[in-house]
């Protein structure tokens, strides 16, 4: 399954990448090898099977409703990049 | 205002209206961790891994998040589907640290925690039955400052207490055929969750939000093109916003013109919708199953227990009022709207067991105290036991109707009970006949005129006398008594 540029820039955009030309043309080229490899799997019949989200035997993991500490507030936002006035400080998010 | 933008159409077109409710939860923690859910705390004081987003934390579903969720569902007549799981919602935007929200998508697969419902309830003298087409839980998100300059944003501050709170989401069918009949629906719906006890339900605060869909179209055909309206923060607003846009609409439509497709903005103060200036993308939130989470598979026994556990719902009430109590239906409904009111009514009328009286006072003085000091009821300093024994002293006799307002106030404002304001003040209803007989004898000799009249046959003329005694006794005579007192010393 090829990909063309197209395909190429919106997933560059939805993850927030900037491509060169030439990156640009090597990730359609591997992208394109990855899809088709993986294209293999329609080959089964999986016609009456359930879609699979998780593969380990697990159901209904769940907590009560209890209040646990949480973090102190100084050793939170000394991890971020900037901070102000005990809220994490971001670039704008609009474009004026 | 736009000419009968609030009216319900009579030109050739349809209004339709679906909303999109998010509720919070009433539950002590997170959604997927045990952060508290308190609100007003500092900014980013109740924050942990997990609704941080740090590299390696794993989320833990709340019980009573999805508890909450059933009971919602099962008393919207919901479909609960036996199998549900959680799907990333993928988006950039800083309110969540991960870089997206878990939420439930509707997949035919991993379905939300359930569907296809229906609220009915009586609007405009008929009975209206609105379907709902989803009820799935998710998690809140945190909340942004934009700090601005001239105008401009400089930079935007992020707190994430808010982060992880546990959200229901309600989406409704387009069957909403007015602005006025949308604000029922979701008062009615409000009602209903206060009476789930699974939101306080205060739109001001944000624990319940409401985004609506809104198109027009001719009689008969397809659905036109919507736009959706956001940031209503009341009732009011909602019906406002929704008639803005509905007049918007109409003349764009009228016009020959066609809607935009976007979302828009109410603007309180300037009572209008306002489109956004963000580009409109077609959003690709990539959803996926959320592998950190595996599947709930619904125990029939859990579901049963909570059916079976779930409270009288407004309408029962409602009916019950009216059948037992016989209350009018209007006095019925209003006191039932308001959760907190009814308990206290029903605790009263146990201690007091004159309904209509009870209710009465309710609706009247005390709701009228708190309209004009801008409480709630809850904060009210008033007891079921306080109101009861201010009633039984006024069936008693011992405070007149008047004196009982003027208690009642100061009840109110004070929390004192009434028979220590009544000692207090020395308000007790006078009833010694020889006390009264000389204030009547002064009051006809200071107004002859009156006497006069009354004796010449003016029957008017005793109020204006009965009136002066009770100026005199500062109201504390009792009014029938004064009347037989003077009409036997006039006609004497």
């Amino acid at each position: 399954m090829a990909i063309d540029d197209h395909t190429v820039e919106y997933v560059a955009k939805l993850s927030r990448l900037e491509l060169t030309r030439e990156e640009r043309e090597l990730f359609r080229e591997q992208l394109s090898r990855i899809l088709e490899y993986f294209s293999k799997l329609n080959e089964l019949d999986t016609t009456g099977i359930p879609p699979t989200s998780h593969v380990i035997p697990m159901r209904n993991v769940f907590r009560e409703d209890v209040v646990t500490p949480s973090l102190e507030r100084e050793v939170v936002l000394d991890e971020a990049p900037d901070q102000e006035e005990g809220y994490f400080k971001v670039p704008r998010v609009f474009e004026e | 205002m736009r000419e009968n933008a609030t009216t319900k159409v009579q030109d050739e077109f349809e209004i339709v209206i679906g909303l999109e409710i998010h509720v919070q939860l009433l539950t002590a923690s997170k959604m997927f961790c045990g952060c508290s859910t308190r609100f007003g705390a500092p900014p980013n004081t109740q924050v942990c891994p997990v609704c941080l987003g740090l590299p390696g934390s794993l989320p833990v579903i709340n019980r009573k998040a999805v508890e909450l969720g059933l009971r919602t569902a099962l008393a919207l007549n919901c479909t609960i589907h036996p199998q549900s799981q959680f799907h990333r919602k993928n988006y950039y935007y800083p309110d969540l640290p991960k870089n997206y929200q878990i939420s439930q998508y509707q997949y035919k697969d991993h379905p939300p925690l359930a569907s296809d419902g229906h609220l009915t309830f009586e609007f405009d003298g008929q009975a209206r039955t609105v379907r709902i087409r989803r009820v799935h839980l998710e998690e809140d998100t945190g909340k942004l400052v934009h700090v601005e300059r001239d105008g401009t944003v400089l930079y935007s501050l992020v707190d994430y207490n808010r982060s992880g709170v546990p959200l229901m989401e309600i989406v409704t069918e387009p069957d909403l055929r007015s602005p006025e009949e949308a604000r029922e629906f979701l008062s009615r719906l409000r009602t209903l969750l206060q009476y789930l006890e699974v939101s306080s339900g205060r739109m001001e605060e944000g624990t319940l939000r409401c985004d609506a869909n809104v198109s027009l179209r001719r009689r008969g055909e397809p659905l036109g093109i919507r736009t959706e309206v956001k940031n209503m923060n009341s009732l009011r607003a909602v019906e406002k916003a929704l008639s803005f846009e509905v007049a918007r609409q109409r003349e764009i439509l009228q016009a020959g013109g066609e809607v935009v497709q976007e979302t828009r903005h109410w603007d309180e103060r300037r009572e209008v919708t306002f489109g956004s200036r963000e580009k409109e993308e077609a959003q690709d939130y990539r959803y996926f199953p959320e592998p950190d989470l595996v599947p709930m598979v619904l125990d029939p026994a859990w579901i049963e227990e909570i059916r079976r556990t779930l409270p009288e719902l407004p309408e029962e009430r409602r009916r019950r009022y009216v059948e037992q109590y016989a209350l009018s239906p209007h006095d019925a409904a209003l006191l039932v709207e308001n959760k907190a009111m009814a308990d206290f009514f029903e605790a009263t009328i146990k201690l007091f067991p004159q309904p209509k009286t009870v209710c009465n006072w309710l609706l009247g003085d005390v709701t009228g105290y708190a309209n004009t000091h801008g409480m709630e009821f809850t904060d009210l300093p008033l007891t079921p036991e306080k109101l009861a024994e201010m009633l039984k002293l006024m069936e008693d006799g011992t405070i007149s109707i008047r004196l009982a307002k003027e208690i009642l106030e100061e009840m109110l404002a004070t929390g004192k009970d009434a028979s220590s304001i009544v000692a207090e003040k020395g308000l007790v209803q006078i009833r010694d006949e020889d006390a009264l007989r000389a204030i009547v004898e002064e009051v006809i000799a200071e107004n002859p005129n009156p006497v006069r009249d009354y004796r010449a046959g003016k029957e008017k003329a005793l109020t204006f006398l009965v009136g002066q005694v009770m100026r005199k006794t500062s109201g504390r005579a009792n009014p029938d008594l004064v009347n037989r007192l003077l009409k036997e010393r006039l006609h004497g």
